[in-house]
């Protein structure tokens, strides 16, 4: 136990080691890259006069360690700077956006676990059979279809044709500032104000983003789930199982799968992680206001402190969900102890 | 089973007793291709990608229109004999776009991994072989590039210079280089102690010469697998960002472009924005296909 | 209970073709302790494992007759055989290491392979592992059954092994080199357990290992197999007056403290045993 923590202190260092480097990095891309910030803010026909005070009031003049150091400094202090496009500061605009961020990732990831941890273990045990080779195609074609022209069908079939689900954004006009915010996060907002209208339309418009969201990520973590269940099944303890007259639900799950559901928090980790990226794109088609939306207009407008602030934020939940997933496995394996 | 009837040359190159290291490397290659084969998954995978390739090769002589030929009057037409696949909102003609994206797609996905590839051998290996702090710097530095999602680091370094082709390929290669090195040292570390490592070195090897002719080559196989199966990753990042307006840009028929330009359209003239979005996402299947293949042979113990 | 098998094959597919693994052996056991003694790749572990239909799906197995007490094994329901795994027959794995679920304690596994067989609740089943570990000798059993494989020396997770499978009550077990992953101390603190187990519970024994004189101490019979057939079958009180030449050469290779020899003797193997 007490090796438990002290290895997790280590990774903890290494993870703070990694989170200097990806600041310095997302700086480097900021400062070094012939972009001028300067006529960013100012335009590009701003008098010479107004773009040298801009860049001396931005410390635009000093050497670049300098700038670093007091990037640094502002960061550790949660400044990341102000948008030019919100004029917001860049911390506000992310803690209004995030929320619709992980609510979409979050039913995402629910959905590509339901379905892809069963599929995963259907495949293993049937390995070889049709049913195997007609998840392997499922699985392969989620890893090569474009997400947006997922999202375009969908809104095609299921907006346009079928009328079955509500078109893009977060929520209909009529609930918009009706429900109180507490968290952010649309459907617990409604659940909290037992407003079960709210609740029902921002599910409704969820299901839409989150399901093309969802299908890439159920091919991986089906494809994962498979992959481990094949080593689980090799091994000689389900002989032991066998050997005891165990029913083959019981072989398959509690013994193969018990082994298994440690190594697929991890992944399920990494997955979620990954559909922060995924998000970019879905938000972009689905009108989703959030991180990923905020990051594609502030690309398209130079907007580059907003950029930088939300491509940190987002390499950082990256690192933090790589880090509890590492610390979950330490903590859950009888092995790793 | 019915058997063949054996010819000379495949009892060559299945024999037990080969007689000289070529003979035995061929029957090795003899046997795997034998494996292959016998996947039709993968088989298919191949020829797709043979067929996209000689097609986009061959885009001036299948196109029938000039892909860039403006014909206004005739905007967003339907599929027909005349065009193909229908006219996009300039009146430009589909087919014709789809063949030559090909080729900015399939130049992208060789430009990157071109880079990448060797470029992630050599990290992992040296990094892998040599150990201590050079591992743990090389190591580190890996890990901060993979701790970014790769289509945001992507995202923002494009912003940063120009969008375009060739800040999309660098941005590409910029992210996709981890996981190689990453793969490469951890095939060296297992090579590395193994007595037929310490047997050259006994015999007075250059470390240089020792990863360069015995361990880099043993980690080929999975690193094939791996360039193959990411090509298709690849493919989608380049899309995302054409699609997300900060790849190619606008005339060019790159198939993500293609997509982000015709979008608005995919309520009433859904087919403009969806036959470059099933283009990518056949040329996507077809590495998948042969990735997935490959590994089957290639690296069993990974399925 | 009486097993019958008579001319039982196992084969495998592979690139060249089927490779038979077993070729025509045939023995019965009853309520005694039959060895099968024999080199890795004998076919002798497919023997044992084929008695209670656990061979990998890719196995070919034929056979006049295999029948578990009246059943015929080959082509029973599913459901038949679970009644005869773990109830009627247990088998015990060679290292512990690998044969216990890693994830799951010892007692959780031994409360699993009761309760598969017996009716009782939990909390029933989790006395009666204990009570189990305890037969197996073990000093503290409710330790042992809180703790996790990884946390168990080779020997002590044998003994769980054979906790586990003595749950149900089987009235056979079937030992697949139940001692050559231990050391050679507890090898023999492991063989005289089961010894004493089988014969108090009355129960038929399989033993199956490559050490002949092991066998031969422990066994009733002895059943010598070479490359999938067995070549000699006798008494084990009778071993020296084994006639295969291959047992003899097996014989001949231990050395003994009682007759020097100036050099132990090698096999020489005649391609006619393969016939």
């Amino acid at each position: 136990m007490k090796s438990g923590l002290r290895t997790l202190g280590a990774s903890a260092a290494s993870v703070l080691v990694t989170l200097f480097g990806l600041v310095l990095v997302t700086f480097l891309i900021g400062r070094v890259m012939p972009i001028d910030p300067v006529i960013a803010i100012v335009g590009d026909h701003a008098p010479p006069d107004v773009i040298a005070q801009t860049r001396l009031a931005l410390g635009l003049d000093r050497p670049l360690p300098v700038q670093f150091w007091i990037y640094l400094n502002h960061l550790m202090h949660g400044d990341l700077g102000s948008s030019v496009m919100t004029s917001h500061s860049v911390v506000d605009d992310i803690i209004q956006y995030f929320p619709a961020t992980l609510e979409l990732a979050t039913v995402a990831i629910i959905i590509a676990t339901v379905i892809g941890v069963p599929l995963g273990v259907l495949a293993a045990v049937r390995q070889g059979k049709r049913t195997d080779h007609a998840i392997r195609i499922f699985c392969l074609a989620g890893h090569s279809v474009p997400i947006f022209l997922l999202a375009l069908l969908s809104l095609l079939i299921f907006y346009a044709t079928l009328g079955w689900a509500p078109g893009t954004g977060r929520q209909d006009v009529v609930f918009d500032g009706e429900v109180p915010i507490a968290t952010g996060l649309l459907t617990i907002d409604a659940i909290i104000s037992r407003d079960w209208a709210a609740l029902h339309d921002a599910l409704a418009h969820l299901a839409q983003p989150a399901g093309v969201l969802a299908y890439f990520s159920m091919a991986y973590i089906a494809r994962m789930t498979r992959a481990f269940m094949l080593d689980a099944l090799q091994g000689e303890y389900i002989v032991t199982a066998r050997a005891k007259g165990l029913s083959a639900a019981r072989i398959i799950w509690r013994h193969a799968f018990g082994n298994i559901a440690i190594r697929l928090v991890t992944v399920l980790a990494l997955v979620y992680a990954g559909l922060l990226e995924g998000a970019v794109v879905t938000e972009t088609v689905f009108s989703w206001p959030g991180l990923g939306q905020y990051l594609t207009v502030s690309l398209l407008n130079a907007d580059m402190n907003a950029v930088l602030g939300a491509t940190l934020v987002i390499g950082l939940s990256y690192l933090l969900l790589n880090l509890f997933a590492d610390g979950l496995y330490r903590l859950l394996d009888p092995r790793a102890k | 089973m019915s058997e063949r009837a054996t010819t000379p040359w495949r009892d060559w190159l299945l024999t037990d007793t080969p007689s000289s290291r070529r003979q035995a490397a061929w029957g090795r290659r003899y046997r795997m291709w034998r494996d292959f084969r016998a996947n039709p998954l993968a088989l298919t995978g191949l020829i797709l990608v043979l067929a996209i390739f000689a097609a986009s090769l061959a885009a001036p002589l299948l196109a029938n229109w000039n892909p860039a030929a403006q014909d206004l009057a005739n905007r967003l037409a339907t599929p027909s004999a005349r065009h193909w696949f229908g006219t996009d909102e300039l009146g430009r003609d589909v087919y014709s776009r789809v063949l030559y994206g090909g080729r900015i797609t399939l130049g992208m996905v060789v430009a990157v991994v071109a880079v990448v590839a060797p470029l992630g051998l050599a990290i992992g290996c040296v990094a892998g072989y040599a150990g201590g702090w050079a591992d743990r710097v090389l190591m580190r530095v890996t890990d901060i590039f993979l701790a970014f999602p790769r289509l945001i680091l992507a995202l923002a370094f494009v912003a940063a210079i120009r969008p375009g082709i060739t800040s999309t390929v660098a941005a590409i290669a910029l992210t996709a280089w981890p996981p190689y090195a990453r793969l490469a040292r951890a095939e060296t570390l297992t090579i590395r102690n193994t007595d037929f490592i310490a047997a050259v070195r006994l015999t007075g090897a250059s470390p240089f010469r020792i990863i360069l002719r015995h361990v880099a080559p043993l980690c080929l196989s999975s690193l094939i697998v791996r360039v193959t199966l990411d090509m298709s990753a690849i493919i989608l990042t380049a899309a995302a960002l054409g699609f997300l307006g900060m790849g190619a840009q606008p005339p060019s028929p790159e198939w993500g472009a293609m997509i982000a330009a015709a979008r608005r359209f995919i309520l009433e003239q859904w087919w403009v924005p969806t036959i470059p979005g099933i283009a990518i996402f056949i040329t996507a299947l077809a590495f998948n296909l042969l990735g997935d293949g490959l590994r089957d042979v290639l690296d069993p113990k990974q399925r | 209970m009486q097993v019958q098998i008579r001319n039982l094959t196992i084969a495998f597919p592979s690139p060249r073709g089927l490779h038979q693994a077993v070729r025509g052996v045939s023995f019965d056991i009853g309520a005694q302790k039959l060895g099968i003694v024999g080199e890795s790749g004998s076919g002798k572990s497919l023997t044992a494992r084929a008695i209670l239909r656990l061979l990998p799906p890719s196995a070919i197995v034929t056979a006049d007759r295999l029948s578990f007490d009246g059943i015929d094994v080959l082509h029973a329901s599913e459901r038949t055989m679970r009644n005869i795994r773990g109830r009627r027959a247990g088998l015990i794995l060679q290292d512990p290491k690998y044969a216990l679920n890693p994830v799951m304690t010892a007692g959780a596994q031994i409360a699993e392979a009761w309760r598969a067989h017996k009716k009782g609740s939990r909390r029933e089943a989790m006395e009666k592992a204990i009570d189990l570990l305890d037969q197996v000798r073990i000093r503290d059993p409710a330790r042992v059954a809180a703790a996790y494989p990884n946390e168990l020396s080779g020997g002590m997770g044998q003994r769980v092994m054979i906790a586990m499978m003595l749950a149900p009550d089987p009235e056979m077990l079937i030992a697949d080199e139940p001692t050559s992953a231990l050391d050679a101390t507890v090898q023999a603190e492991i063989l005289r357990l089961l010894e004493d187990l089988v014969s108090r519970r009355g129960m038929a024994l399989l033993l199956i290992s490559h050490d002949l004189p092991l066998v031969s101490h422990f066994c009733d019979n002895v059943a010598v197999m070479y490359a999938g057939r067995i070549v000699e079958q006798l008494r084990a009180a009778d071993l020296a007056r084994a006639e295969h030449p291959y047992t003899r050469g097996l014989l001949d290779c231990l050395p003994t403290l009682s007759h020097a020899k100036p050099r132990l003797p090698v096999m020489r193997r005649d391609p006619a045993w393969l016939a």
